[in-house]
């Protein structure tokens, strides 16, 4: 059986969505909606990662159920740095290449979530399929999200 | 009739009336002094100051405008006004009135003429569009013209032009309504009408002050609670409005806390099965995961994140759930704080679940805050498309394509259109070069002034006022064109029932000011707007001919206007959509029979994600809600971004006085409104009071991360950790904020955020906090004392208009 090793990849790409979404919020702080809704979300991923640790145990995985550091001494470099970048043209392109990589990020996660959903269903764990149908929707709506920002920001910025 | 002070006693004389009677008649009216009421014209009219849509004639003498009376017979009235109506009309004979055209020369805004400045215009339009494209250019329009003008300016913008980026400032005030009625009914479209107040027997006040916001149909409600079997109020408010007042119930909740305030309503609605399954089965889907998602919010949970009293959830859902006829209004409350349309959202589902929509006295209002926002909305000057069409659904597209005769290419659908503040952003990172603002004061109205100030001045961007004065605004512009304003011109505008009225033209403009129209199609005659076979764009030359085009583009949509027109208009009085051949007479309530306007090839949208306000795909609706019905849509609750903290222990926020409007720049100018509350002041609790040892008249310092405010306090019965600064107050009428930094205008200090579905920013959630100013204590605050501002106790003198503001009033006793 090979659950717990899924376990461990999806509490480390958790942990990393969340890192990635709360890096994106901080670097473009002055794209207001990106700086509050990717914290918003990064929020969901760090539920995730307790929920993952908590069901880890039983799958032989001692995975620690605290996200990795959030708020670091560089948000605040970032922050700042943010502001200044605010009417330069190319924080449009960075936008993009974040929002692109936070997509592909969130698509990896949502796999995961997928195959923990196949293995459960066909074990019968009933508390671990809860955990992926609890969890995987948000993944879904994070992947969503950054395909529609995508979508919506794209156009000006590519032909501006 | 009676002479009443209509300053000092806002609604006037109470005509009791019992449910489901007949709301008596009674005419208001204000004349200048010495004029025969029976020696002037009387023209035909409705209130362009608030939303409510009220009826009225402006009476003209010797081409002058000399006073306005109610129109005994609009079914939205019945021949009452408010202050506003009854004296913002003086506003149109200012002095200050822009009466030519100014451009900016050497640094300076000088007067020049039309074709000067429709020039310039013109040919910085012709420059971007060759260097960069449609995407260059930006309008922000408003809640103020009329629906001639919009359908004009959407036609110019998305089919001529091909701009993605057109919004109203309906987006500060009606964006959340929208967006509400978009996510339950799969459209826009208000389901109930303002006559469910004679029938209610609840009535609901979701963050809606309406005693201020619309106080006509406040009138309405204190009819109804003076007679006999009155119906009982439920009020959701942090302030001691008059709504408050009046409640049965009144709910304070903590700001940013409305989503658990509604699941936990919900949460007792369900739990004690007050549920119309019947109901439900036959015409809504999504109830399973409203009752999953809501059985996390029991009142005791919910009591402790809104701060509320447990029982009086608990009795407040009693009353909801019990009651066979519940009407509710929704605004700014819910609109301007954080989760906006997931909270209006939860009153939908109230009314959902409750089977309480479409029969007398079971109406649902998700309000608007402007006179024309309905029509911004519904003719698409907005950014949606006009009629109501689906930007993700091709098949409208090329049904529009058709209507307008061009390309289906031409019209920009690849993405939700851009919203007001992704437009200052285009404008700051300098991708929108040129910026057209029409009848609303940025520099005064949207979120952290000192950011909006600085993008507008950059020299990289062409901004465009057009106006009736020189706003804060227009003082920025590099062309500046006077504008002709209600009274001047003619067209209809739609009241928050659908209520359609003509407002025709009195008297002429002043000086060389032009109809929003005339500008307009001048510019479209300009830039030879062309449609696929060659002829004009826009084929229409004056109102109606604008208003006969509009009615084709609405015709078999949810808002159809076909069977309207200005004849019938003038004939009777206000006429509520849709109106077609079959229906000449409107149609008085949506969803009747519950059947909706969702049907996934007919809706105007499939509905967004409510957190991240992600747009949902085609199929994802079309497997959602295959048969189109309405659609229970749950939500978890998020704390707000900016919570209080040690340096900013309290929640700001912003809202409206009865006696002004937006900033002011009518109002402002009217002697008895502004009077009554000539300058800003500060509401501060008891409590909060005590603890900053300020009391009233005490000038004080509001500070949040953005900047800071000066105002002399009001100490009232607002909930503890509130502060309350209305936002009409800026510096057209004082200068620029003083050295000391501190300015005047709310706006210094909110927060540049929205909400992500319906993008309304948030004016209603910001950390601040406040100080004493040593050694300034002076006069009480000019607050009103007649509202939510009363004092808790104490000094202040009485806000009274005296004789300057005696109205009459007519109470005939009979009906109309």
């Amino acid at each position: 059986m090979k659950i717990g090793l899924v376990l461990k990849e999806l509490h480390r790409s958790e942990n990393d969505l969340a890192h990635e979404l709360l890096q994106a919020a901080d670097r473009h702080k002055v794209d207001h909606e990106v700086f509050h809704v990717a914290q918003d979300l990064a929020a969901w991923s760090q539920r995730h990662v307790r929920e993952i640790a908590a069901i880890g145990e039983r799958y032989g995985q001692s995975l620690d159920p605290e996200p990795e550091g959030e708020a670091h001494a560089a948000a605040k470099l970032l922050d700042k740095g943010s502001e200044l970048l605010g009417r330069a043209r190319t924080p449009g392109l960075l936008l993009l290449r974040d929002l692109r990589m936070l997509h592909m990020k969130a698509a990896g996660v949502s796999v995961d979530w997928e195959m923990l959903a196949q293995a459960a269903q066909g074990i019968k764990h009933t508390d671990l399929l809860a955990v992926a149908q609890r969890c995987h929707p948000d993944t879904l709506r994070q992947l969503r999200w950054a395909n529609a920002m995508l979508k919506e920001s794209s156009t000006q910025i590519l032909i501006s | 009739m009676t002479q009443t002070d209509r300053i000092a006693d806002v609604w006037g004389t109470r005509t009791p009336y019992p449910r489901d009677g007949v709301w008596p008649v009674r005419v208001d009216s204000f004349l200048e002094p010495d004029v025969d009421p029976e020696t002037v014209d009387w023209v035909q009219t409705a209130s362009i100051l608030h939303s409510n849509g009220d009826a009225l004639d402006i009476a003209v003498k010797d081409g002058r405008m000399v006073g306005v009376r109610g129109r005994a017979q609009d079914r939205v009235n019945h021949g009452r006004l408010g202050p506003k109506d009854l004296f913002g009309w003086q506003a149109n004979g200012s002095r200050e009135r822009l009466t030519r055209p100014l451009v900016r020369r050497d640094g300076e805004l000088v007067e020049a003429g039309w074709d000067e400045a429709m020039d310039r215009i013109v040919t910085r339009t012709r420059e971007l569009l060759d260097e960069q494209g449609p995407s260059a250019l930006g309008f922000y329009t408003t809640g103020q013209l009329f629906l001639e003008e919009y359908y004009t300016l959407g036609v110019l913008a998305h089919g001529g032009l091909g701009t993605n980026h057109v919004d109203g400032n309906t987006r500060l005030c009606t964006a959340t309504a929208a967006a509400a009625l978009k996510e339950s009914f799969g459209c826009d479209g208000q389901p109930g009408s303002y006559t469910d107040i004679d029938h209610a027997d609840v009535i609901a006040l979701w963050g809606h002050n309406m005693a201020e916001t619309q106080t006509v149909l406040w009138m309405r409600v204190l009819d109804r609670l003076a007679g006999p079997n009155p119906p009982e109020v439920v009020c959701v408010d942090p302030r001691p409005t008059p709504v408050a007042r009046a409640a049965t119930v009144h709910l304070a909740p903590r700001p940013g806390t409305n989503v658990a305030l509604m699941n936990g309503l919900l949460h007792e609605i369900i739990r004690n099965d007050w549920v119309d399954h019947t109901y439900v089965e036959s015409h809504a889907v999504g109830f399973d995961e409203l009752a999953e998602r809501v059985r996390g919010y029991p009142p005791e949970k919910v009591a402790r994140i809104c701060d509320v009293p447990e029982d009086d959830v608990r009795e407040a859902a009693r009353i909801l759930g019990t009651t066979d006829r519940l009407l509710s209004t929704v605004l700014q409350g819910f609109y301007q704080s954080h989760q906006a349309t997931a909270a209006a959202v939860q009153v939908n589902n109230i009314h959902l679940v409750r089977g309480m929509l479409g029969r007398p006295g079971c109406g649902l209002l998700q309000m608007n805050g402007q006179p024309t926002a309905q029509n911004t909305r519904e003719a698409g000057a907005d950014g949606d498309l006009p009629g109501f069409r689906n930007w993700s659904n091709d098949a409208h597209i090329a049904d529009l394509a058709k209507v307008w005769n061009v390309d289906p290419m031409e019209i920009p659908h690849y993405s939700p259109p851009t919203h007001v503040m992704k437009m200052v952003r285009y404008a700051e990172e300098g991708s929108i070069r040129m910026l057209w603002v029409q009848a609303t004061n940025p520099a005064v109205s949207l979120p952290e002034l000192a950011r909006i100030r600085s993008l507008l001045s950059q020299e990289r961007l062409f901004l465009v006022v057009q106006d009736i004065f020189l706003t804060e605004t227009a003082e920025l512009a590099d062309v500046v064109l006077p504008a002709a304003t209600w009274g001047e011109k003619t067209g209809t505008f739609t009241n928050a029932d659908r209520t359609v009225h003509l407002s025709e033209k009195a008297v002429d403009p002043p000086g060389e000011a032009r109809p929003d129209l005339e500008i307009f199609l001048d510019y479209a005659r300009r830039l030879d707007l062309r449609d696929k076979d060659g002829g004009p764009l826009v084929h229409w030359h004056d109102p109606e001919s604008a208003f006969e085009a509009w009615k084709k583009c609405s015709r078999g949509r949810p808002c159809d206007y076909s069977g309207l027109s200005y004849d019938a208009l003038r004939q009777g009085s206000g006429i509520q959509w849709p109106c077609t051949e079959d229906s000449p007479e409107g149609t008085e309530r949506l969803y009747a029979d519950g059947q909706f306007f969702a049907a996934p090839d007919y809706c105007e949208s499939y509905g967004r994600d409510m957190v991240t306000g992600a747009p949902l795909e085609p199929t994802e609706y079309r497997a959602m809600n295959p048969e189109g019905r309405a659609i229970i849509k749950a939500a978890e609750y998020l704390p707000p971004h900016e919570l209080p903290s040690e340096d900013f222990p309290l929640q700001l926020i912003t809202g409206r006085t009865v006696y002004h409007f937006h900033t002011r720049t009518k109002t402002g100018r009217v002697p008895q409104l502004q009077a009554a509350a000539p300058d800003v002041w500060v509401e501060i609790s008891t409590a909060d009071a005590d603890l900053l040892a300020l009391t009233e008249g005490d000038l004080a310092e509001i500070t949040t991360p953005r900047g800071s405010v000066r105002a002399r306090v009001r100490v009232t019965g607002i909930r503890e950790g509130v502060v309350f600064l209305p936002f009409h107050y800026g510096y057209w009428d004082v200068g620029a904020p003083g050295a000391d930094g501190a300015g005047r205008a709310a706006n210094e200090l909110t927060i540049t955020e929205w909400d992500p579905a319906s993008k309304q920013p948030i004016f209603k959630t910001a950390a601040a906090r406040v100080r004493k100013i040593d050694g300034a204590a002076g006069p009480p605050a000019s607050a009103p004392t007649t509202t939510a501002s009363a004092p808790a106790s104490g000094p202040a003198a009485p806000t009274r208009g005296g004789d300057a503001a005696l109205a009459d009033e007519r109470i005939d006793g009979g009906t109309r």
